[in-house]
């Protein structure tokens, strides 16, 4: 069986391959990158049948417009995600998340929106044909690395998909994202450059998350928490979940495409657990934060693994 | 040595150096990095050395903070900075539209533009560490003479190539980017290759000069 293919006819605000990210090279600018919502990525390749790892589209709000060029897809959609499928016969049936769906030569898919929600998930079985860039999938787009040349995906856009065994039609779980009442934090290298007064206002009150949220960092809003040391320190690296604040006293939640090296003060950093629920927060949602021990944190870790497996099983 | 070692999160070791910027103290955190790199420890994602810290991140699926922090405490370290290293040598054009903030820097630093670039260009400087964009080298140290703030408010777009100066230290845009460096040049050099095996031209630990070049040279560097 040779390739299929997908033609974009609308790319989506933010629509770029990934995979689940890219390890080592921290140390000469390239930050991880990855899919931002991790679990909701894998379960979008085991409900194609694919191997964890394999490359998948991420988008963020809008979603893609894609038709079938050529062959026949199956493919599969995660997340809180509103989309179409429209078939030769102009049928056109609302899609359900965490479900196989075949669409042949003609058809096409329109992933409206994001419900409630930033980040969807597709991936099709057998995957799609793209190229590595040092060991990983992801693209990057501020280093122009990863598939697609380290782009968005654009308007007229090809993409070739790897032909695939069997079909996985009868695949489905059923599965709602619970909500939270708050992320879950860890202090910071300089959790102590706040004085009590500012760290109660941190963990007491709300946060709003602001427009200005991408796959680099998350802006909050909230009250402001000034430092009674330096408003700066020495330039030093980051890790994805850093809470940063800036002379404003405006918190940056760092994410997947941050900056390697930084020199604000880190506050906080949220626990890995709750990092795919973190990504999902879209702008003018209200936060608060909770501060845990790290051995909470590695139970609770330890949990949403065992969660995310059993999620997984239940596919297989 | 370190002097402390903690967690950032749940998924990284915090390794403290102290707060000194001094190529020595910065030379052992590079030191450490080249060490802990080639051991390939299992569940090591990712090392970043900086001036005075170094931060190892790892997979929470496989290993967790009290074994990356024994295994740092108990390690062996290399000394890397044995042999002479050879100097990179970085051409920039200086003419005054690359040089977007010469004419900031002879008002402030109250010195003629010959007297900047002579003193700036071709000496020798140390790269503590390589990052924030991919890339992007910051090197030191530059004359006490040529010692000046960032700009009082950051460009939106540094044109990529850009060679900027702000307290001690020199560095590349390697990337279009937002930034408030004291712009003295451009290079046409590649800094940042993607294609290349080994992408970055400048690493942690390296030796730097940069020399003048004319525009024609500068724009036909690639030929």
């Amino acid at each position: 069986m040779s390739d299929s293919i997908l033609k974009v006819l609308r790319p989506g605000i933010n629509s770029t391959f990934q995979d689940i990210g890219r390890n080592n090279f921290y140390h000469i600018g390239l930050p991880f990158s990855g899919a931002m919502d991790k679990r909701n990525f894998l379960i979008s390749n085991n409900l194609s049948g694919n191997p964890n790892n394999f490359p998948v589209l991420e988008f963020a709000y809008q979603g893609p417009l894609l038709k079938v060029e050529k062959g026949k897809i199956n493919l599969a959609i995660t997340g809180n995600v509103n989309f179409k499928i429209k078939n030769k016969l102009s049928k056109k049936i609302d899609g359900e998340c965490y479900k196989n769906y075949i669409l042949y030569e003609g058809d096409e898919i329109d992933i409206i929106s994001t419900n409630h929600s930033v980040y969807g998930y597709l991936a099709v079985s057998g995957g799609f044909k793209l190229e590595k860039y040092k060991d990983s999938y992801s693209t990057t787009i501020r280093a122009e690395v990863g598939a697609n040349n380290g782009n968005k995906l654009n308007n007229n856009d090809k993409l070739y998909i790897n032909s695939y065994e069997k079909n996985f039609l009868n695949r489905k779980i059923k599965y709602m994202d619970s909500k939270i009442e708050y992320i879950r934090i860890l202090k910071g290298t300089n959790f102590d450059y706040f004085s009590d007064d500012v760290i109660k206002k941190f963990l007491n009150e709300k946060f709003l998350v602001t427009k200005l949220t991408d796959r680099m960092g998350m802006r909050l809003k909230g009250p402001k928490l000034d430092s009674h040391k330096n408003k700066n320190i020495k330039s030093e690296g980051l890790v994805k979940g850093v809470v940063q604040v800036p002379s404003d006293g405006n918190p940056i939640v760092m994410l997947s495409d941050h900056g390697t090296i930084g020199g604000y003060p880190k506050i906080a950093v949220v626990i890995s657990a709750d990092y795919d629920k973190l990504v999902q927060l879209s702008p003018n949602t209200k936060i608060k934060f909770k501060l845990i021990e790290l051995d909470e944190a590695e139970k609770i870790y330890k949990f949403y693994k065992m969660e995310t497996d059993n999620l997984i099983n239940q596919i297989k | 040595m370190i002097k402390n070692i903690s967690n950032l999160g749940d998924a990284a070791v915090y390794c403290d150096f102290g707060n000194e910027i001094d190529q020595e103290i910065n030379k052992i955190v590079i030191n450490y990095f080249k060490t802990i790199h080639k051991k390939n420890i299992k569940g090591i994602t990712n090392i970043t050395p900086s001036y005075n810290k170094l931060i190892i991140s790892f997979d929470l699926d496989i290993t967790n903070f009290s074994t990356i922090k024994k295994e740092i405490e108990n390690i062996e370290i290399f000394d890397f900075f044995e042999e002479k290293k050879k100097i990179i040598k970085i051409p920039i054009c200086c003419d005054n539209e690359f040089a977007l903030d010469i004419e900031r820097l002879t008002k402030k630093l109250k010195l003629s533009k010959d007297e900047i670039f002579n003193n700036f260009l071709d000496k020798e400087y140390f790269c503590y560490m390589t990052g924030f964009v991919a890339g992007m080298p910051f090197l030191g140290d530059i004359d006490t003479k040529l010692r000046l703030n960032r700009i009082e408010t950051p460009r939106v777009k540094v044109p990529k190539g850009s060679v900027g100066i702000t307290e001690q230290f020199s560095n590349i845009y390697t990337f279009e980017s937002p930034g408030g460096w004291n712009i003295v040049g451009n290079t046409p050099v590649k800094v940042f290759d993607k294609f290349k095996n080994q992408p970055n031209l400048i690493s942690s630990g390296d030796k730097v000069s940069f020399y003048k070049i004319s525009k024609d040279e500068y724009l036909n560097f690639y030929e």
